[in-house]
C-alpha cells in the first residue's frame, strides 16, 4: 500500500514539474473584467471576440512579441461599484476593464488606471475609427486612459397595451402617475433613481448642496407608494413578461426587450436626461498592458464593432457602425450599411418562413430597424435642463455617504406590514414563555431528585445499620 | 499522534473561521483611517428597522418551516425504509438546483405577468392580477421557506429515525394516549434534530440577501442586502460592524433555543 501512494506521490511531482515546462511555452493569459452580458459572445452563432482576438493575435501578433501566445480569461460584474471593491482590494490582477463614466473619473483620481501606451502598439492602431464626440470628455479629458465602448442615455419604457396613450406626455411625470399604481419599477441604485427625479424637478444631478438630495429623497418617497419595486437586470423579464407598464431604463437594453415584445415603447423625457459611456481601461494592476491595449484595439476593428454593438444593442461610438460625416463615408459607408442590415434581420425580422420572408415582413423588420437607429443615434436635446446635462460626475466623498444614507431612510420608509410585527412577536413571545417554563419545570425536577436522592440515602444508611 | 491528526483542521479553522473573524473585529472597531473607532457601531442606530424586519421574518419563516417540516419529516422516518430513500430524494432533487436560480424562478413564475398569474387571469376572466405575491414581505417569507425547508427537514429525519419504535409502544404500555406519547416522548427525544434544523434555517434567513431582493421587489432591505451595499461603496467599517452585531443577535438567539435541550444532554445538535 505505502509503494503505491509513493508511487502516485511521484507520479503527481512528475505531471507538475511537466506541466510548469509547458508554461515556459509562454502563454500569456489576458483579464478582461466586463459587465454581464456586455460582448458578443458566440452565443447564437455570434462572433465570439474573445476567442477571435486569441486567434487574431495568435497568428499574427505572436511574433512580434516575441512568440508568446494569448490566452483571454474572461470574468464579468453586474455593478461599476463591484468591479471597483475588486480593483481596489488589490485581490487578482485585471487587463482590461470597462468602467462608466464617474467610475473612470473616481478610479482615475484614485491611480488605479494607466495611461494608454498607445506609442508601443504593434498592430495599426483603430483609434481613429471612434467618432470624436466620443474622445476627451468630462471623464477624461486629455483623453489618456479611455477609449469609448458603449453610450447611451436613459429614458422611459412603457408598454402600450397597459398604459393609455393619453398619460404618455413626455416626462418622468409618467413615473409618478397614480393611475399606474403597482406597475411602476425603479432603479434600484441610488444614481440612476435620484437621476430620474431630480431631472423631472431640474435639480443638479451633481448637485454638492445637500438639501438638492433631500429634496430629491422627498420625491422619491411619494414615488415608492405608486412602485411594484426596485430592480436592475430583473426588469427585462418584468417588462417583456407585461408584469409591469413602466419602468426607466437604458435605452441600449430597450432594444433587447423590444425585440422580445414589441408592444414596448421608449422615449427620451423632456426635461432631460444623462448621457452614460462605458469605456476600456487598463488599470494599475495589469501585468500586459501592451497586450491589454492590443485587446482594445481589436474591440475597435470593424468585425468586433459591429458584432458587438449588435449583440448588446447598445449604440457605438465606432465609425463602422454609424458616421455621420459624409466625407467618410466611402470608408465606413458599407460597414454602416451592413450594420443596419444585420439589426433588421437579426433582430427585428419575425417572419413565418425564416428563408423567404416576405415582402411585408421585410418592411416591418427594416422600420423597427430605422426607428430603433434613430432612438440610438439621433438624440437631440430639448434643452429645458437648467444644469450641465453630460454626465454622472464623480461625488465628494462627503455627498457620497449623504445619498447612502438617504438611500437607506427610502429603502425603510413606509415598508411597515402589521401582521409581521404582531405574527413574530406573537412567535417570539411564545417561545420566550415557553423557555422559561421547561426552565422552572427542569429546575423543580431536579430539586425532586435531589429529594428523593437525600430520602434514599437516609434509608439505605438506615439500613445497613 | 492525535494532534498531527488534527493538525490540518486547525490550520483550517484559524484560516477561514478566526482570522475572518478578527478581521470583522478590526474593520468593526476601525475607522476609514485604521484608527479606534466605536463609532460604527454607535451609528447602527439607523439601521434597527432593518434588524428588525431581518429578524422578525426569519422568525416567522422558520416557524412555518418546523410547522410542515416536522410532521414531514417524521412521516418519512416512519415510513418503509426502500420509500425513505426515494423521499429524502425528492426533498434533495431541488436543492441540485443553485438557489439563486430556484429564487429568481420564483419572481418570473408568481410575477404579477408570469406564469401562475397568466394562468388564473384566463381561468377568472379578468385583466388584473390575481395574485400580487412578488414585492410583499410575504413573497420573501414563502422563498425562505422553499428555499431552505430540507435544511430543516434532514436533521429531523435523522433524529427521529434514531428513536427506539419500542418507545412507542413503552410508553403506549404505561398508559399514554398518542398525543401523550407525541409530546411526552417523540417531541422531547427528537428536539436536538429540531434544535439543528431551527438553527440551519434560522440564521441563513437572517442573513439572506439574495432572496429579498428578487422576491421582496427591492422595496424594503434585510441586513444582508444592507451589508452586501456597504461594502459595494466602499464603506467597510459599517458593514463590519454590521455584521459584527448580527452574529451577536444570531448567538444570543442560539443561546435562548439552547434553553429547549436537556441542559446536560448527550447529543445537543449543532449548536453554536
Amino acid at each position: 500500500m505505502k509503494r503505491i501512494s509513493a508511487l502516485i506521490f511521484v507520479l503527481l511531482i512528475a505531471i507538475s514539474a511537466f506541466s510548469s515546462c509547458k508554461g515556459d511555452e509562454k502563454t500569456v493569459t489576458l483579464n478582461v473584467y466586463n459587465w454581464g452580458e456586455y460582448i458578443s459572445d458566440g452565443s447564437d452563432g455570434s462572433f465570439n471576440t474573445n476567442k477571435e482576438f486569441e486567434n487574431y493575435f495568435n497568428r499574427f501578433l505572436s511574433e512580434k512579441y516575441g512568440g508568446i501566445k494569448v490566452k483571454v480569461n474572461y470574468t464579468t460584474y453586474p455593478t461599476n461599484e463591484d468591479m471597483y471593491s475588486k480593483l481596489v482590494s488589490g485581490s487578482g490582477s485585471y487587463d482590461v476593464v470597462f468602467p462608466s463614466d464617474y467610475m473612470i473619473e473616481k478610479l482615475i483620481s484614485e491611480d488605479i488606471l494607466i495611461p494608454l501606451p498607445w506609442s508601443n502598439l504593434k498592430s495599426e492602431s483603430n483609434f481613429h475609427t471612434i467618432d470624436t464626440d466620443y474622445i476627451s470628455q468630462p471623464y477624461d479629458p486629455d483623453n489618456l486612459y479611455t477609449v469609448a465602448y458603449t453610450f447611451g442615455r436613459t429614458g422611459i419604457i412603457y408598454n402600450t397595451t397597459m398604459v393609455d396613450e393619453e398619460d404618455i406626455d413626455g416626462s418622468w411625470g409618467l413615473l409618478w402617475n397614480p393611475k399606474y399604481s403597482g406597475r411602476i419599477l425603479q432603479f434600484n441604485n441610488p444614481r440612476d433613481a435620484f437621476g430620474t427625479a431630480m431631472y423631472w424637478k431640474d435639480i443638479d444631478i451633481n448637485s454638492d448642496d445637500e438639501e438638492d438630495w433631500n429634496e430629491a429623497l422627498r420625491i422619491l418617497k411619494d414615488q415608492k407608494q405608486y412602485l411594484q419595486g426596485y430592480v436592475n437586470d430583473e426588469i427585462f423579464d418584468k417588462m417583456t413578461g407585461e408584469s409591469a407598464a413602466i419602468a426607466p431604463y437604458f435605452v441600449g437594453d430597450f432594444v433587447t426587450m423590444y425585440s422580445e415584445n414589441d408592444n414596448l415603447a421608449f422615449y427620451y423625457p423632456e426635461e432631460g436626461t444623462n448621457v452614460f459611456v462605458d469605456a476600456m481601461c487598463i488599470p494599475t494592476s495589469s501585468k500586459n498592458p501592451e497586450i491589454a491595449l492590443e485587446y482594445i484595439n481589436f474591440m475597435l476593428s470593424p468585425d468586433a464593432a459591429i458584432a458587438n454593438a449588435l449583440f448588446l444593442g447598445y449604440a457605438s461610438p465606432s465609425r463602422y457602425v454609424y458616421n455621420d460625416d459624409p466625407l467618410l463615408d466611402e470608408i465606413y459607408g458599407e460597414y454602416n450599411s451592413e450594420y443596419m442590415e444585420s439589426l433588421a434581420f437579426d433582430y427585428f425580422l419575425d417572419a413565418e418562413d425564416e428563408e423567404n420572408p416576405t415582402e411585408e415582413e421585410l418592411k416591418v423588420a427594416e422600420e423597427k430597424a430605422d426607428s430603433i437607429f434613430n432612438l440610438l443615434y439621433n438624440y437631440e436635446d430639448p434643452g429645458n435642463y437648467s444644469h450641465e446635462i453630460l454626465f454622472y460626475r464623480n461625488f465628494t466623498p462627503e455627498i457620497q455617504r449623504h445619498v447612502n444614507s438617504l438611500w437607506e431612510e427610502l429603502k425603510i420608509h413606509g415598508t411597515e406590514e402589521l401582521w409581521v410585527h404582531i405574527t413574530s412577536a406573537v412567535l417570539v413571545g411564545t417561545i420566550l414563555i415557553f423557555a422559561i417554563y421547561s426552565a422552572v419545570v427542569k429546575k423543580k425536577r431536579s430539586k425532586d431528585y435531589r429529594m428523593r436522592d437525600k430520602a434514599l440515602k437516609v434509608t439505605k444508611s438506615g439500613n445497613s445499620n | 499522534m492525535h494532534s498531527i491528526a488534527a493538525a490540518p483542521h486547525i490550520f483550517w479553522a484559524v484560516l477561514f473561521i478566526v482570522l475572518p473573524l478578527l478581521i470583522v473585529l478590526f474593520y468593526a472597531f476601525t475607522d476609514k483611517a485604521g484608527s479606534f473607532s466605536i463609532w460604527n457601531i454607535v451609528a447602527l442606530g439607523d439601521y434597527m428597522p432593518i434588524f428588525l424586519t431581518s429578524i422578525e421574518l426569519a422568525v416567522i419563516a422558520t416557524f412555518i418551516c418546523l410547522v410542515i417540516g416536522y410532521p414531514l419529516a417524521y412521516a418519512i422516518a416512519r415510513s418503509k425504509p426502500e420509500h425513505q430513500k426515494i423521499f429524502i430524494l425528492m426533498l434533495m432533487l431541488p436543492m441540485w438546483t443553485n438557489l439563486l436560480i430556484r429564487t429568481y424562478s420564483i419572481m418570473a413564475l408568481l410575477d404579477d405577468g408570469g406564469f401562475v398569474n397568466s394562468v388564473l387571469m384566463k381561468l377568472f376572466g379578468t385583466d388584473e392580477p390575481v395574485l400580487h405575491i412578488i414585492g410583499t414581505k410575504g413573497a420573501v417569507i414563502f422563498g425562505m421557506v422553499y428555499d431552505f425547508l430540507p435544511y430543516m427537514v434532514l436533521p429531523i429525519y435523522t433524529c427521529v429515525s434514531k428513536i427506539d419504535k419500542h418507545m412507542w409502544e413503552a410508553a403506549s404500555d404505561l398508559g399514554c394516549s398518542p398525543v401523550k406519547v407525541m409530546t411526552k416522548v417523540i417531541l422531547p427525544l427528537s428536539s436536538s434534530g429540531i434544535i439543528s434544523g431551527v438553527t440551519m434555517v434560522l440564521v441563513p434567513c437572517i442573513s439572506t440577501f439574495y432572496i429579498s431582493q428578487k422576491l421582496g421587489g427591492g422595496t424594503f432591505e434585510l441586513i444582508g442586502d444592507t451589508i452586501e451595499r456597504q461594502f459595494l461603496n466602499g464603506a467597510r467599517n459599517i458593514g463590519a460592524a454590521i455584521s459584527l452585531v448580527m452574529m451577536i443577535l444570531i448567538l444570543i438567539s442560539l443561546a435562548i433555543m439552547n434553553k429547549f435541550t436537556d441542559a446536560d444532554g448527550e447529543d445537543g445538535g449543532i449548536i453554536v
